[in-house]
């Protein structure tokens, strides 16, 4: 009974912590079914998405408001609002001018970016990691004999409850509205999109601009979860999150999904069973093997190469 | 037009405030267990006003703008000049770079010790970022954790003199073996995947390094380094002001001349002056034998030179094992000038530094690769004052690079044959 409550508490752990992955694993994953490049500086994105969170709980109590939803909503808006700016100004500056050139240079793009936005944070709001006040406190606890307690915060509870929501309202507008389908079209065949009258740019800047606003999303909570921000946050993240990405293969929506959650969990129970400095290790090593043995993904399609 | 003009010149300077104004304009500070939010200075949100007035002024008149900026005569006297001769341009190349090692060659003599100490950390990147050039610039595989086999010809030198007290001549050619193995069957596995996977995976492999040496305390003292490097001898002779090991002089008894300090740092950037050299040498030499040619082809056309019967995985492992042998070679280097290492020398950054001083060079170029590195550790020094603005720089100018010029400041040009066409 103790050792499956343990097993439990790292299992609810590792869906908390695999939520959020996936939220940002989507980021990544539909631009790069879309155009084919890693964009290294989601990670900044979702480190930005938190600060501004962060900036505006702690305007808004400065400014006398009291009643909790309204604060989360409107720093989840005002993050979600920053983030996809950012999301749009950087396809606009960094990679759209070096679209459809060789592989690596929107890449290397990236990586500047990446750097760039680091540093920007870094120089405004200092090197020093901030404290995110825990605005959602208390739990469910579970004992079975009082040794050892397995909890269910409800922090958590919100992550999984608005990530939830978060993806079916990104299934539905994938999958019902004009703009979605055009999506679907342009990761298909950019070149038919585009011959077919879609404004393959739009959309382009529409798949920065949602992967970033899920990436604030995922900013919010994952700060309020750990309880500090520093501008170094979204690299590992970043990382995190496109292993995720990967492992359930890459362009594919449902499979960052699954690859979030596989990718949380697995990190957790490495944490709670083996040691908390090598979960890095093993994600890291996950992804190598993915990569290795079947670089498609759980859910991705094959990738033809043509000559 | 006119008005659809002005939307998008407006929608940009809005976004142009929203992304700078939360950042910039307030700032979180930590009071205690508190935070709370001050505001910049004035100065601050004039900056941020004058961006988005800057932008929508752009935006507005970005066709005409763009416009006169073609027809501008070019500024470049060298731009419309026919390109000089290879023959020429390979012999002006090599004039400047034994040029720039003669000058090396007096540098120490002529300035003060920290400027040789800097000067050392710059052929230390030079090396580097020699090594980076095969592998990215030349093989076209983008390496993001090359910092891993810097960490291993240093951690390798530090590790064996501590259990066994090898020395700095020995330890070099152990160190950047070892680097060039870890190469090797890193590489044997990962370089069948495509190019931006191959970043990705050499990034994890290099933070998995990194996290071992954090971590595994009993062998690598974790987060806390190794020290007590021993510095390099000139033949049994030591540097320093008594003889620490059994059997050596010191240099400065041998040659009966006072004892000063500069004398090991002077010492320590002439090898690390040799070693580049060689590096750059052995590099050079690389580059004209069949397996350089075979790395160009692979970066060119996979399918191309596949189809010509070269080997990609043996091409590739090449490149990538010789690129990880000379980090080994720097690593040792770096171990021995800072006399104790940690594994806060050897993160991500590093790579990027290092990827950065490729790029911007010009990829495949010595010339331009050794040019760079020599900018990209000097400038920062010079402008102290803008120091905290460095990583910053780098990460817009590696944007701009790829913007405008992803061949690099000094491309390289291959040997080629001009084939005329027959009357």
């Amino acid at each position: 009974m103790q050792d499956l409550l343990y097993f439990s508490q790292q299992l609810i752990n590792g869906l908390t912590i695999g939520s959020a992955y996936a939220l940002i694993a989507i980021g990544y994953t539909m631009v790069y079914g879309i155009i084919g490049m890693i964009n290294f500086a989601h990670g900044e994105i979702y480190m930005i998405g938190a600060y501004t969170a962060l900036i505006a709980i702690t305007g808004l109590t400065a400014l006398g408001l009291a009643w909790l939803p309204l604060i989360l909503i409107v720093a989840l808006v005002c993050a979600m609002i920053v983030s996809s700016s950012m999301g749009w100004a950087v396809e606009r500056v960094a990679y759209r001018p070096v679209r459809g050139r060789h592989r690596l240079i929107p890449l290397i793009s990236a990586i500047g970016m990446s750097i760039f936005l680091q540093n920007y944070v870094h120089l405004a709001q200092g090197s020093r990691n901030v404290g995110f006040p825990a605005l959602i406190e208390g739990g469910f606890n579970f004992s079975a004999d009082g040794a050892f307690q397995m909890s269910l915060s409800y922090i958590q509870i919100t992550i999984f409850i608005t990530t939830l929501i978060c993806m079916i309202a990104l299934s539905l507008f994938i999958s019902r509205s004009r703009t979605g389908r055009a999506c679907r079209a342009v990761s298909q065949d950019l070149g038919m999109a585009s011959l077919l009258g879609i404004d393959t740019n739009r959309i382009i800047s529409a798949t920065f601009v949602i992967g970033a606003a899920l990436a604030a999303v995922a900013g919010l909570l994952l700060g309020m979860y750990y309880g500090s921000v520093d501008p170094l946050f979204g690299f590992i993240a970043g990382l995190k999150a496109f292993t995720a990405a990967v492992l359930g293969g890459i362009g594919s929506i449902p499979g960052a999904m699954l690859g979030g959650l596989i990718l949380g969990v697995s990190e957790s129970l490495t944490s709670g069973y083996l040691s908390g400095e090598y979960k890095d290790v093993v994600s890291f090593g996950l992804l190598i093997l993915i990569l290795l043995f079947k670089p498609t993904g759980l859910l991705g399609k094959p990738e033809v190469e043509k000559i | 037009m006119a008005a659809n003009n002005l939307r998008h010149a407006l929608f940009c300077a809005i976004v142009t405030l929203i992304i700078s104004f939360p950042i910039l304009g307030l700032n979180l500070e930590a009071k205690g267990i508190n935070i709370t939010l001050t505001g910049a200075k004035t100065s601050t949100y004039v900056a941020i006003v004058l961006a988005a007035v800057v932008v929508f002024v752009f935006q507005i008149f970005r066709d005409s703008f763009m416009g006169v900026l073609g027809k501008l005569p070019n500024l470049n006297p060298l731009a419309g000049r026919e390109p000089m001769e290879q023959s020429k341009r390979v012999k002006l190349e090599s004039w400047i770079l034994t040029g720039i090692v003669i000058f090396a060659l007096f540098w120490p003599f002529l300035v003060s010790r920290g400027s040789v100490d800097l000067a050392t950390l710059v052929l230390i990147y030079i090396m580097l970022a020699l090594g980076l050039n095969v592998v990215v610039g030349l093989a076209g595989l983008l390496d993001l954790g090359y910092v891993a086999f810097y960490a291993v010809g240093a951690y390798t030198f530090a590790l064996l003199s501590q259990y066994t007290g090898i020395s700095f001549w020995m330890a070099l050619p152990i160190g950047a073996l070892l680097a060039g193995l870890t190469g090797m069957i890193l590489g044997f596995p990962v370089l069948r995947l495509r190019g931006d996977y191959l970043a990705i995976v050499t990034l994890g492999f290099g933070e998995i390094i990194r996290i071992l040496l954090n971590n595994w305390t009993t062998l690598t003292g974790g987060p806390n380094g190794i020290g007590g490097i021993p510095d390099p001898t000139l033949f049994g002779m030591e540097f320093g002001r008594r003889v620490k090991e059994e059997g050596n002089t010191s240099f400065h008894e041998t040659f009966g001349i006072a004892y000063a300090s500069e004398h090991k740092i002077i010492f320590l950037y002439l090898i690390a002056l040799v070693l580049a050299v060689i590096t750059a040498l052995i590099i050079r030499r690389f580059m004209r034998m069949p397996v350089g040619r075979a790395w160009e082809a692979l970066r060119e056309d996979e399918i191309a030179a596949r189809s010509l019967g070269l080997s990609r995985t043996a091409v590739k492992l090449s490149a990538f094992t010789i690129g990880a042998f000379f980090a080994g070679f720097a690593g040792t280097v770096f171990a021995s000038k800072q006399g104790f290492i940690s594994p806060e020398s050897f993160v991500f950054l590093e790579s990027a530094i290092i990827l950065a001083i490729v790029v911007l060079g010009g990829m495949g170029s010595q010339l331009g690769v050794i040019l760079a590195a020599i900018a990209v550790t000097i400038l920062p020094e010079l402008a102290r004052e803008f120091s905290e603005y460095r990583m910053l720089i780098f990460g817009a100018a590696m944007v701009l690079m790829m913007v405008w010029r992803p061949q690099g400041l000094l491309p390289m040009r291959r040997i080629h044959i001009k084939l005329n066409r027959q009357e």
